[in-house]
C-alpha cells in the first residue's frame, strides 16, 4: 500500500496537466470538478498509505520511494524521492483533506469567473507542490515544493490581475518568500559541504552525520532554514506580504494563506528537529520570534476593518504560536495546533468568503452587521470556528493552544506570558469580528445605498455549504487528536513519536500545574471574548481602540520602504545612469574615440568604415581559407 | 579537405557536415534567382533556409545520439592536415562541453529564423543568419586555435550586417559599438594564439595550433597570466562579462528579433565557452591565480546586472542586463573549479540560451503587435493574449530560477559548487536570486497585468506559427528542469577531466564532498523506478550516535576521483 505514495503528488499534477490542455474547453463548472476529483483522489490515496503505515510499527514506519535520479553530479546526488513517515503523512492527510473541501467550495465560489478553469489549474499545481514539499526526502527536493507553492501563491494572489493592487500583492508575496529562500539555499550548501549529502534520514542522511557539524554550523543551518521558514510562514519581520495576499480570491486565502502553505515553515523546522534540538541558541531565536510575532500580529488584528485582513493577522499570530512550540521543542504541540488551525482557520476564511459572496463583495466589517439573521448556516459554522480559535473549551483551539502554552510555561516562562496575553487578544479580536459582522444593526443597508442594490445577503449553494459543515465538525472535535489524558496507544498524534524521539521536549509538570494552566487559558479566553462582545456589539466604532499605528501594521511597510525600497531604488538608478552610462561606457568609448581621432587617416571613411572593415574581414578570411585549401591540395 | 584522417579509419565527418550544411545553404540562398518575384523569393528563401537549418538540427541530434556516455574526451574527431607549414589543421571534435552548445545552436537557429522573419530583403537576412550558424557551430567544435579564431571572427560579420541592416532607430551606432568592442578583443586573442604557438615551437621545434598539443606547453606563471588576459579579453567582451558589457544593451535593443536571439542566446556563449575550453586547458595556473578576480567580476555581474535591470524601462535593455547577471553565474561556475560548479556553468550556458531566446522572441512578437517595448506603453497584455502570457511566464520563471524549470538546476549546481571552494562569493551571489525575481516580476506586471488600454485590448494572441516556435523552447525549459540527468551525465565526465587537468597543473584539489559525496559507496545508487529502502535507521541519531558513525563517510571513503 505504501508503494502508492508516488500517486499523492502525481494525481494533482495530472489534474494540472489535464486542465492546462483541455481546461478552457471544459469551462465552468466541469473544470472545477476535474480539479476537485484529482485532489479528492489524492486524499483517498493518502488514506490508503496512512493505513499501510499504521500496519507497521515504530521505526518501521519510515518508507522511502525513489522516483528517479534528478541531479547527479560528482559527489552530489539529488533524487526525486519521497519520504513517507508519520510526520509527512500527517501533513499529507490534512493537506489533501482540506484541499478537497476547498476545491469543492471553489466550484461554487468562483462560478462565473472569466478564468474559472485557470483557477483550478493553479490550485491543482499548488496541491502537487505542497505534497512534494512535505514528502521530499531531501532538502533540494523539498525546495522544489517550497518554491512551487510560492509560485502558485504568486499566481493565485494576482489571480485578478486587472486590479493593480492584486498584481502588486502577488509580486510582494513572491519577493518576501524569495528573501527567505536565500536562507534555504545557503542552508543546502552548508549542509552539503559538511556532510556531502542532502538527504534527511537513513544511514547516509544528514541526521546520521550530525557530528560533522560544529556548534556554529548547527546553529547557522537552523537559523538559515528558519529565515526561509519565516518568509514562507510570515514571521516577524517578513510578514507584511501575508496581509496583502488577501487580494487573492478567498478560497486561496483559506487554502494557501491559512491552512497549508504558510505552515510549511513550521513543517520544515519539525523536519530538521534532530539538528534544531542540538542548537539551543537557534531554539531560543525560533521561540522568541514566534512569540513576538504572535503578539504583534494579534495587536494589529484588533484594529483591522477588512474581514480578511483580521483573519490574515490572526493567521500570522497563530503561526507564531506554532513557532513558539517548535522553539520549545514541543513539536507535537506545533503539529497539533497546525492541524487544528487548518480546520478552524480554513473554516473562518470559507465563512468569510460566504459572507463576502452573500453580501455582494463587501469586505468591510463596518458595513456589515446582523448577518446572523440572513446567513444562518454561515453564522453557526463561523461561530464554531470563532469559539475554537478563541480557545473556549472543549473546542479544538483550546486543547491545541493549551498544549503549546503548557510546554512554553515549563521552558520559557517569559514567552509563555506573551503567549497568554496573545491568547486574550485572540479572543478579543475574533469576538470583535464576530460582533461587527453578525451582530448589531443591519449597517449594510446604509452602505448599499451608494451602489446598485443587489438584494439582501443570502446563503450560498450546497457546494459551498458542505465544506463549511465538515470543517465545523472538525474544528469542534479536533481536540480529540490529542487530549491530555489520552493513553499513548490511542493518541492519534502520539504516533509522531518516532519522528521526534528524544528530541521532543517533555516537561515534568505536576498534574495540578497542568490543570491550573488550562483553567487560566480558559479564563483568559472567556475574558477576552466577553470584553469584545460588550464593546463591539452595540457600537461599531471605537476610534480609541483602533489606533493608527495598529491599523497601519506598526508602520512596518513604511519602515521597509524607507530603509530598503527607496535607497535601493536610488542605488539602482545611480548604477544605471551614472556608473553604467558615464563611467564604464564612457571609459570604453572614450578610448575608442581617442584612437579614432588619433588615426587621422580614418576620418575620411568615418561614415561607413566599419562596414568596409567587415567586408574586409570576409574577404580576408575567404582568402585565408582559399590559401590554406590550396596548400592542402599541394601537400597531397 | 581532401586529406585523410589521422585515425586511419575514415569516420563519417559529422562535425564537418554540421558546419558545411548551413554554409552551403547560405550560398544557395544567396544564389537564389531574383526572377521569382518578391513574394516568391521570400517563400523560396525562407523555405530553403529553414530546411537547411532543420537539416543541421537533425544532424546535430544524430551526433547527440551517437555520443558515447562516460567518455570525457573528444568524440567524432575529424582531423585533416590543412596548411602544415603554418601548423594549421582542420581539427574538429566534440565533447560533453561542446555537445550541448552545438545542439543549442542547432535548435535556436531554425527557431530564430522562423520566429523573427523580416520584410526587407529576406534573402540577405537568411543568408547572414545561416552563415552565422556555420560560424557558431564551427567555433564550438574547432580544436585548432587558428581554426577557432577564423570561426570566431567570421561570426562578427553577419551580426554586424544583421544589426546594421535590419535593426531599429539607432542601429548603426549600436552596430559600430558592437564591432569596435569585439574587434579589439579579437585582436588580443589573435596575438595570444600566435604567442602560445610560438612559445611551443621554441620548446619543441614544431609549429602547431592544435589545442591538444599546445595544452602541454610549459608556460611560466607570468607568461600564463599575460596570455590568459589576452585570450580572456576577447571572451569577456563576447560573453559579456562585467565591465565589458556596455555594448550589449545597445546591440540587443537595436537588433532585429532573430539577431538578438542568436546574439544573446548563442554568440554570448562563444565567450564563456572560450574561457572553459581554452583558458582552463592552456593556462590552468593563471586561472587558479586569477580565480578570485574573476569570481568577483562574476558576482559583481550578477548583482550589478540585476540592480541595473531593476530600473530599465525598456524590455530589451532589461533583458540585456538580466543576461549580464546570468552570464555572471557562468563565470562563477567556471572559476570556482569544482565539478558541480563547472558542470552547472556549462549547463547554464544552455539554459540561459533557451530562456533568453524564448524571452526575446516573445518580446519581439509583442513589439510587432504593440510597436513598443517600453513597459510604460504596454499594459494588461495577459487579458487579450493569455497564451503569450503563459509562455512568457514559464520563461520568466525559468530565468528567476524556479525549481522544476531548467534555470534552477544550473544555478543550484553553480552556487553549491562555488560554496565548496569560495564560500563568501557564493553567499553574496545567492542574494542575486531575490533581485532576479524583483525586476522580472516587475516587468511582467507592467506588461501583462493591469487593465489593457482600449487600443491594446484587441492585441492578438500567439499565432499558430509563433506557437510552433515557442512550444519547443518551453518544452525544453521544462524537460531540462525536470530531468536534466541525460545532459548532466554527458557533461560531467568532460568537466571532471578538465578540473583534474587544472588540479594536476596547479597542485590544488577540490573538496572531497564535491567528488565523493557522503554515500557514493552505496551500490544501490543506480536508480530503478520506485526503488524502496525501508526501515531506515533510528530517527534520532543525535543522542545515540556511536563513535563509529560519527566519522563522516565523506572522509573515510577510499573511492578516488577518476584519473
Amino acid at each position: 500500500m505504501l508503494h502508492a505514495a508516488y500517486l499523492l503528488p502525481l494525481l494533482p499534477l495530472a489534474g494540472f496537466v489535464a486542465l492546462a490542455v483541455i481546461g478552457r474547453r471544459l469551462g465552468d463548472p466541469w473544470a472545477g470538478w476535474i480539479g476537485t476529483a484529482a485532489v479528492a483522489a489524492s486524499f483517498v490515496v493518502a488514506c490508503i498509505v496512512y493505513a499501510g503505515l499504521l500496519q507497521r510499527s515504530g521505526q518501521g514506519r519510515v518508507f522511502t520511494q525513489v522516483l528517479f535520479s534528478w541531479i547527479p553530479v560528482g559527489g552530489l546526488h539529488v533524487d526525486a524521492a519521497l519520504l513517507v513517515d508519520p510526520l509527512s503523512m500527517t501533513m499529507v492527510l490534512f493537506v489533501t483533506g482540506i484541499s478537497t473541501l476547498i476545491h469543492l467550495y471553489s466550484i461554487g465560489y468562483m462560478r462565473g469567473d472569466e478564468d474559472y478553469p485557470k483557477f483550478f489549474l493553479y490550485l491543482n499545481l499548488f496541491v502537487a507542490s505542497m505534497l512534494l514539499l512535505v514528502l521530499g526526502n531531501n532538502l533540494v527536493f523539498t525546495f522544489v515544493g517550497w518554491e512551487g507553492v510560492g509560485a502558485c501563491s504568486y499566481w493565485l494572489i494576482s489571480f485578478w490581475f486587472g486590479r493593480e493592487s492584486a498584481a502588486s500583492a502577488g509580486k510582494k508575496a513572491f519577493i518576501y518568500n524569495r528573501i527567505g529562500d536565500v536562507g534555504f539555499l545557503l542552508a543546502i550548501f552548508l549542509v552539503f559541504s559538511k556532510t556531502g549529502t542532502v538527504v534527511y534520514r537513513g544511514p547516509h542522511g544528514i541526521f546520521a552525520h550530525l557530528s560533522a557539524f560544529g556548534p556554529g554550523a548547527r546553529t547557522a543551518v537552523c537559523l538559515l532554514l528558519f529565515l526561509a521558514a519565516a518568509g514562507k510562514s510570515a514571521q516577524f519581520p517578513l510578514f507584511p506580504w501575508l496581509a496583502d495576499a488577501m487580494e487573492g480570491p478567498t478560497p486561496v486565502s483559506a487554502l494557501i494563506h491559512a491552512a497549508t502553505m504558510v505552515t510549511a515553515g513550521v513543517y520544515l523546522m519539525c523536519r530538521i528537529n534532530p539538528l534544531l534540538s542540538l542548537s539551543h541558541p537557534a531554539q531560543v531565536v525560533v521561540a522568541t520570534v514566534g512569540a513576538v510575532t504572535a503578539f504583534i500580529a494579534a495587536t494589529i488584528g484588533c484594529a483591522q476593518d477588512d474581514i480578511k485582513k483580521v483573519l490574515a493577522y490572526s493567521t500570522i499570530s497563530q503561526l507564531g504560536y506554532m513557532f513558539l512550540a517548535v522553539g520549545t521543542g514541543a513539536y507535537e504541540a506545533a503539529i497539533f495546533l497546525m492541524v487544528a488551525h487548518a480546520f478552524f482557520k480554513g473554516l473562518l476564511f470559507l465563512g468569510a468568503g460566504s459572507v463576502i459572496h452573500g453580501s455582494h463583495d463587501e469586505q468591510d466589517l463596518k458595513r456589515m452587521g446582523n448577518l446572523r439573521r440572513y446567513m444562518k448556516l454561515t453564522f453557526v459554522t463561523f461561530g464554531v470556528a470563532w469559539l475554537a480559535i478563541a480557545g473556549i473549551p472543549p473546542l479544538s483551539g483550546f486543547w491545541a493552544k493549551g498544549d503549546v502554552l503548557t510546554n512554553a510555561f515549563a521552558r520559557f516562562p517569559a514567552l509563555w506570558a506573551i503567549g497568554l496575553l496573545t491568547a486574550a487578544l485572540t479572543a478579543y479580536y475574533m469576538s470583535r469580528l464576530m460582533a461587527l459582522a453578525f451582530y448589531g444593526d443591519d449597517r449594510w443597508r446604509a452602505a448599499v445605498g451608494d451602489r446598485r442594490h443587489a438584494g439582501d445577503p443570502h446563503e450560498s449553494p450546497w457546494v459551498m455549504a458542505l465544506p463549511l459543515v465538515v470543517l465545523a465538525v472538525l474544528a469542534a472535535a479536533g481536540g480529540l487528536l490529542s487530549l491530555p489524558w489520552h493513553p499513548a496507544s490511542v493518541d492519534p498524534l502520539r504516533w509522531l513519536g518516532p519522528v521526534f524521539g528524544s528530541n521532543l521536549y517533555t516537561p515534568r509538570q505536576a498534574a495540578s500545574t497542568k490543570w491550573v494552566l488550562s483553567i487560566v487559558d480558559a479564563v483568559v479566553a472567556v475574558a477576552g471574548l466577553a470584553v469584545a462582545l460588550r464593546w463591539w456589539v452595540r457600537r461599531p466604532d471605537h476610534p480609541a481602540l483602533e489606533p493608527v499605528a495598529l491599523q497601519r501594521s506598526w508602520y512596518l511597510d513604511d519602515v521597509f520602504d524607507a530603509a530598503i525600497g527607496r535607497p535601493g531604488h536610488a542605488v539602482a538608478r545611480f548604477a544605471a545612469e551614472v556608473v553604467d552610462r558615464v563611467v564604464i561606457d564612457g571609459a570604453v568609448m572614450g578610448v575608442a574615440r581617442l584612437t579614432r581621432s588619433a588615426g587621422a587617416g580614418l576620418r575620411k571613411v568615418q561614415t561607413g568604415y566599419v562596414r568596409q572593415y567587415a567586408v574586409g574581414i570576409v574577404f580576408g578570411m575567404v582568402a585565408l581559407l582559399v590559401y590554406m585549401a590550396a596548400r592542402a591540395g599541394v601537400v597531397h | 579537405m581532401t586529406a585523410g584522417t589521422t585515425h586511419g579509419a575514415v569516420v563519417f565527418p559529422f562535425l564537418t557536415l554540421l558546419i558545411v550544411i548551413p554554409a552551403v545553404t547560405a550560398l544557395a540562398v544567396a544564389a537564389m534567382p531574383r526572377a521569382l518575384g518578391e513574394r516568391g523569393q521570400r517563400i523560396a528563401v525562407e523555405a530553403v533556409g529553414t530546411a537547411g537549418s532543420l537539416a543541421t538540427l537533425a544532424l546535430a541530434i544524430v551526433v547527440a545520439v551517437r555520443f558515447r556516455l562516460h567518455d570525457g574526451g573528444y568524440q567524432m574527431v575529424s582531423r585533416h592536415q590543412w596548411a602544415p607549414s603554418l601548423g594549421v589543421s582542420w581539427h574538429l571534435g566534440i565533447d560533453g562541453i561542446s555537445l550541448f552548445l552545438v545542439l543549442l545552436a542547432a535548435v535556436l537557429f531554425p527557431l530564430a529564423l522562423l520566429g523573427g522573419r523580416v520584410r526587407r530583403d529576406p534573402r540577405s537576412y537568411v543568408m547572414w543568419l545561416l552563415l552565422l550558424e556555420a560560424g557558431c557551430i564551427g567555433s564550438f567544435v574547432a580544436l585548432d586555435l587558428i581554426l577557432f579564431f577564423v570561426f570566431f571572427e567570421v561570426t562578427l560579420v553577419p551580426v554586424y550586417f544583421i544589426i546594421a541592416g535590419w535593426g531599429f532607430a539607432r542601429r548603426s551606432q549600436a552596430a559600430i559599438k558592437f564591432f569596435v568592442y569585439t574587434f579589439l578583443g579579437s585582436a588580443l586573442l589573435l596575438v595570444g594564439i600566435v604567442a602560445v604557438a610560438v612559445v611551443h615551437q621554441r620548446q619543441t621545434g614544431t609549429l602547431t595550433f592544435d589545442l591538444g598539443v599546445l595544452q602541454h606547453t610549459h608556460l611560466g606563471l607570468a607568461t600564463q597570466i599575460l596570455l590568459f588576459l589576452a585570450f580572456t579579453a576577447a571572451f569577456a567582451v563576447k560573453a559579456p562579462i562585467f565591465p565589458f558589457h556596455t555594448w550589449s544593451p545597445d546591440a540587443y535593443a537595436e537588433s532585429p528579433t532573430a539577431g538578438v536571439v542568436v546574439l544573446s542566446a548563442v554568440m554570448a556563449k562563444l565567450g564563456t565557452y572560450g574561457i572553459v575550453r581554452f583558458d582552463l586547458s592552456l593556462f590552468p595556473r593563471a586561472v587558479v591565480d586569477l580565480a578570485p578576480l574573476f569570481l568577483t567580476l562574476g558576482v559583481i555581474g550578477i548583482l550589478y546586472g540585476a540592480i541595473v535591470a531593476c530600473v530599465q524601462r525598456d524590455l530589451k535593455r532589461l533583458m540585456a542586463y538580466s543576461s549580464l547577471a546570468h552570464i555572471g553565474f557562468i563565470v562563477l561556475g567556471t572559476f570556482a573549479l569544482t565539478t558541480q560548479a563547472l558542470t552547472g556553468g556549462v549547463l547554464q550556458m544552455v539554459n540561459h540560451g533557451l530562456v533568453t531566446a524564448a524571452l526575446f522572441l516573445l518580446i519581439g512578437w509583442i513589439h510587432q503587435r504593440r510597436r513598443s517595448w517600453q513597459t510604460s506603453e504596454l499594459r494588461g497584455l495577459q487579458r487579450p493574449a493569455p497564451m503569450m502570457a503563459a509562455a512568457f511566464t514559464v520563461a520568466m520563471m525559468a530565468s528567476i530560477g524556479l525549481p522544476g524549470l531548467n534555470g534552477f538546476v544550473s544555478e543550484l549546481l553553480i552556487l553549491l559548487g562555488t560554496f565548496l571552494t569560495h564560500r563568501w562569493w557564493a553567499v553574496v551571489a545567492t542574494t542575486g536570486v531575490v533581485l532576479a525575481a524583483l525586476y522580472l516580476l516587475w516587468a511582467y506586471q507592467q506588461a501583462f497585468h493591469g487593465t489593457p488600454r482600449p487600443d491594446a485590448a484587441a492585441t492578438r494572441d500567439l499565432t499558430w506559427s509563433e506557437g510552433a516556435v515557442i512550444v519547443p523552447l518551453v518544452a525544453l525549459i521544462v524537460f531540462l528542469g525536470v530531468y536534466p540527468k541525460p545532459v548532466l551525465d554527458r557533461i560531467t565526465p568532460t568537466v571532471d577531466q578538465l578540473v583534474t587537468h587544472v588540479e594536476q597543473a596547479t597542485g590544488t584539489r577540490q573538496p572531497r564532498v564535491a567528488t565523493v559525496g557522503s554515500s557514493s559507496a552505496s551500490p544501490a545508487r543506480t536508480s530503478s523506478p520506485a526503488r524502496t529502502s525501508s526501515p531506515a535507521r533510528t530517527s534520532s541519531p543525535a543522542r545515540t550516535a556511536s563513535p563509529a558513525r560519527t566519522s563522516s563517510p565523506a572522509r573515510t571513503s577510499s573511492t578516488g576521483r577518476m584519473p
